[in-house]
């Protein structure tokens, strides 16, 4: 089946319901897939027990009538700005005028000892399995990591009936007070900071303060935490530890797009109002880089406008961009890992999990493909999504994520219904 | 004063394993390689040891070199599995030729039989059931390329050889070659690059022809033979632009590993998303259940093909202490060790062990 639109928007969290929506709002036949069943993306994720958050349901009923809405739509694959999607119906291929690129973000994982036990869960990975319903009243489940997502992921888990036992973020006191002490220029952020420290009042948040082991057979039982007074194991159900986010740059790259590699992680570049190096392709939210929920919406807007070719209109939001990027810089500094975390995986250490590669098979690789080649790291169903960012962490090799079809595991059927164009016949 | 017995040009399954054969044989050897060892089409190879019997000069290569790859069986680099290789034939055409086929592969000295639709049927039950007859190669096997190239080249510096790493060959000189960083090495000089041939060698005609692959996730027991279409030398060995051809593996791992196809004229490495299509859905022509399975990578590669098919082994006419080995195209991985066996055989002045005259670069020359 083929689909036809003047827009296509890959991914809903907020950053693609704000595109979605500015396009439209310009007459633009406009389809906006996502590869969950429902609206919101990985924030906005539904809750089975409370519902969508106010603005996530204000932006998703925004588009009633609209817009054409495509859910359980995973694209993996693309010819141009032709993109074929696997359904649980099978196929579908969108040929699309433009296409807006809003594949958010991931967590960043990095390996410690037994972090690959059962129990051992994102930060982000276990929030949203508790919206989806998975038990958790009365676990003990400790949170640690860095970033201020740890706090929503402890709310979120402690309103599922969780026994959150501490909050542990690496970056010191002094940088939290000072990224704190910085928050009133964006009042919105400072709200949603007020209201995350009344739901989580009485849970204990501790700073300069990481995860350096996790104990356990085959289950968590515990983990070695480590801080200025030294070490201490403390028992527990779960681990929730996220490291902050990685952009999911891997469509963009598939589509041929210019990705800024100067950080450790690569972004997806692009001009001023979001059009990559790719005519007719735009990119908005956390695949530019990570900024937050804000700095998304306002992308989406302008990156939904700009492929509509309301230029205007797309021009007018680039000062509230600036100011909500501006949010991006003060991240990164404020939560700058801790050296010591990128030697906390030793030569056993399982850094591919899909393979079971430990880092000492990397020893003798210099580049991604030799280790790949010789090691297999990277080589399994995640497609080095999780490993390659965190070997990039630690300094061992650039992260070079898939960029071929199947961007995600897809059926063989799928790849086989593209439609089969005879190549052209060469004389002898 | 660099001075070498032979100096090999790229570390390819093919250069390793010369590097390898001339280092046992007690011979001062350089290898030179710019890139990733076994990162050409050696990393992109299937890794499937098979026979093609359609052509008596391949069929004895192959049948040299299966043989020595049994030296391989228990190297764990090697991931060595005797599969077999089970032909199905889709039509009583292809049906008719089996015997043939037994008999030219136990007259070359391998084993195979032919099975009826039943028995295919039992030893492969998700194959289609209109199939309606096969020949298995019981001792055929297959290998993980790449690292059996990286253990030959550290196997033959363990015997003394030099590896000049991350290097490339600026130029070939009438003493040997000069590297891109100012090193000269002296001696003869062995050039196998694969498809980077013409580079050094532009005289022998080589093209490369892509191909594409297909990895699927774990699925241990769905298959238990590598399995080709019996139309397979069809495809292989036709110069038709583009063609398909049914050809799937079980890895070790469990996972199927799903081929293949064949282009010329095209050096844009980037998967073809028509031409992946065309290739599947040959292959559910001949396993059905192959489309629910999911599949987690895929990757083209380019086979140094020549005109006739056959690698290029041997001297190159006119110039001196030149030799090659190259333009294996899809059999490299195969042929590698008897390859190797029959240059270090020319070049020593030994008994070949097989006739060189079939792949002596001379015959495109003349």
């Amino acid at each position: 089946m083929i689909e036809r639109c003047d827009v296509a928007v890959i991914g809903a969290g907020p950053a693609g319901l704000a595109a979605a929506h500015a396009a439209a709002s310009h007459g633009a036949r406009v389809i906006l897939l996502d590869a969950q069943p429902r609206h919101g993306g990985q924030i906005w994720r539904h809750d089975v027990a409370h519902g969508t958050p106010p603005a996530a349901q204000a932006a998703i009923q925004a588009l009633s009538g609209k817009v054409e809405w495509r859910a359980q739509h995973q694209v993996v694959a693309a010819d141009g700005r032709r993109l074929l999607a696997e359904t649980p119906d099978g196929a579908v291929e969108i040929d699309a005028g433009h296409v807006v690129i809003a594949t958010g973000a991931r967590e960043l994982q990095l390996p410690f000892l037994n972090w690959t036990l059962p129990g051992v869960a994102g930060a982000g990975g276990l929030q949203a399995l508790a919206k989806q319903g998975w038990p958790l009243a009365g676990k003990r489940v400790l949170v640690a990591g860095s970033g201020p997502l740890l706090l929503a992921a402890a709310a979120t888990l402690r309103k599922h009936g969780a026994m959150v036992v501490g909050i542990h973020e690496q970056a010191s006191a002094a940088r939290v007070a000072a990224f704190a002490a910085q928050l009133w220029r964006w009042p919105a952020r400072a709200w949603q900071a007020a209201r995350l420290r009344v739901a989580l009042a009485g849970v204990p948040y501790r700073c300069g303060s990481f995860v350096q082991a996790a104990s356990g057979d085959t289950q968590l039982r515990g983990v070695e935490l480590r801080d200025a007074d030294g070490t201490r194991q403390v028992e527990c159900d779960y681990l929730a530890i996220g490291y902050g986010l990685v952009p999911n740059v891997e469509l963009a790259a598939l589509l041929g797009c210019a990705l800024d590699r100067s950080g450790t992680h690569a972004r997806v570049h692009a001009d001023d109002l979001l059009c990559t190096s790719v005519p007719g392709v735009y990119a908005a939210g956390e695949a530019l880089g990570i900024a937050g929920l804000a700095a998304a919406r306002i992308e989406g807007s302008m990156a939904g406008h700009a492929a509509a070719d309301a230029v205007d209109a797309a021009r007018a939001l680039a000062p509230a961009r600036i100011r909500e990027r501006a949010f991006a810089g003060l991240l990164a500094r404020h939560f700058a890992l801790d050296p010591r975390l990128r030697t906390l995986a030793t030569a056993d250490t399982v850094v591919c999990r899909c393979e079971d590669v430990p880092l000492s098979a990397l020893d003798d690789c210099p580049d991604t493909r030799s280790a790949r080649l010789a090691a297999r790291c990277g080589m399994g169903a995640c497609q080095g999504r999780i490993c390659g960012a965190a070997l990039a962490e630690l300094g061992r090799f650039p992260n070079d994520g898939p960029r071929r079809p199947p961007l995600f595991p897809a059926r063989l059927a799928t790849l086989a219904a593209l439609p089969f164009r005879p190549t052209t016949e060469i004389e002898p | 004063m660099n001075a070498c017995d032979l100096i090999v040009v790229g570390a390819g399954i093919v250069g390793a394993s010369c590097a390898d054969e001339a280092a046992a044989a007690g011979l001062r050897v350089a290898i030179v390689e710019p890139g990733t060892i076994g990162g050409g089409a050696t990393a992109c190879a299937m890794g499937h040891l098979v026979a093609m019997d359609d052509d008596p000069a391949e069929l004895a290569l192959a049948r040299l070199s299966l043989d020595r790859w049994e030296a391989f069986a228990d190297l764990p680099e090697a991931e060595f599995d005797r599969c077999g290789t089970l032909w199905v034939a889709e039509n009583p055409a292809q049906a008719a030729g089996i015997a043939a086929r037994v008999a030219r592969i136990q007259a070359a000295g391998g084993h195979a039989h032919a099975l009826d639709a039943a028995q295919l049927r039992e030893i492969e039950p998700s194959l289609a059931p209109d199939l309606c007859a096969g020949m298995l190669v019981p001792q055929e096997a297959v290998v993980y390329p790449p690292r059996v190239a990286q253990h030959l080249v550290l196997r033959a510096c363990a015997r003394g050889a030099v590896l000049h790493h991350g290097r490339r060959v600026r130029q070939l000189d009438t003493h040997g070659v000069t590297l891109d960083d100012g090193t000269v090495l002296h001696g003869p000089v062995l050039v196998a690059t694969g498809c980077a041939l013409p580079q050094l060698v532009p005289e022998l005609p080589l093209r490369p022809r892509k191909g594409h692959l297909v990895i699927t996730d774990r699925y241990p027991g769905k298959l238990r033979h590598q399995v080709l279409e019996l139309g397979y030398a069809d495809s292989a060995h036709g110069s038709d632009g583009s063609s398909v051809a049914f050809n799937v593996q079980p890895r070790p791992t469990g996972q199927l590993l799903v081929g293949s196809s064949r282009e010329f004229d095209i050096d844009d490495p980037a998967v073809s998303p028509s031409m992946l299509a065309r290739m599947l859905q040959r292959a559910f022509r001949f396993m059905p259940s192959l489309g629910e399975l999911q599949a987690i990578r895929a990757w083209t590669g380019f086979r140094p093909a020549t005109p006739d098919g056959r690698p290029y082994l041997g001297a190159v006419p006119g110039r001196d202490g030149l030799w090659v080995a190259a333009g294996h195209e899809g059999l490299g991985v195969t042929t590698a060790p008897g390859s190797a066996q029959l240059l270090l055989d020319l070049i020593l002045g030994r008994t070949p062990a097989i006739d060189p005259a079939p792949y002596a670069p001379s015959r495109v020359l003349a």
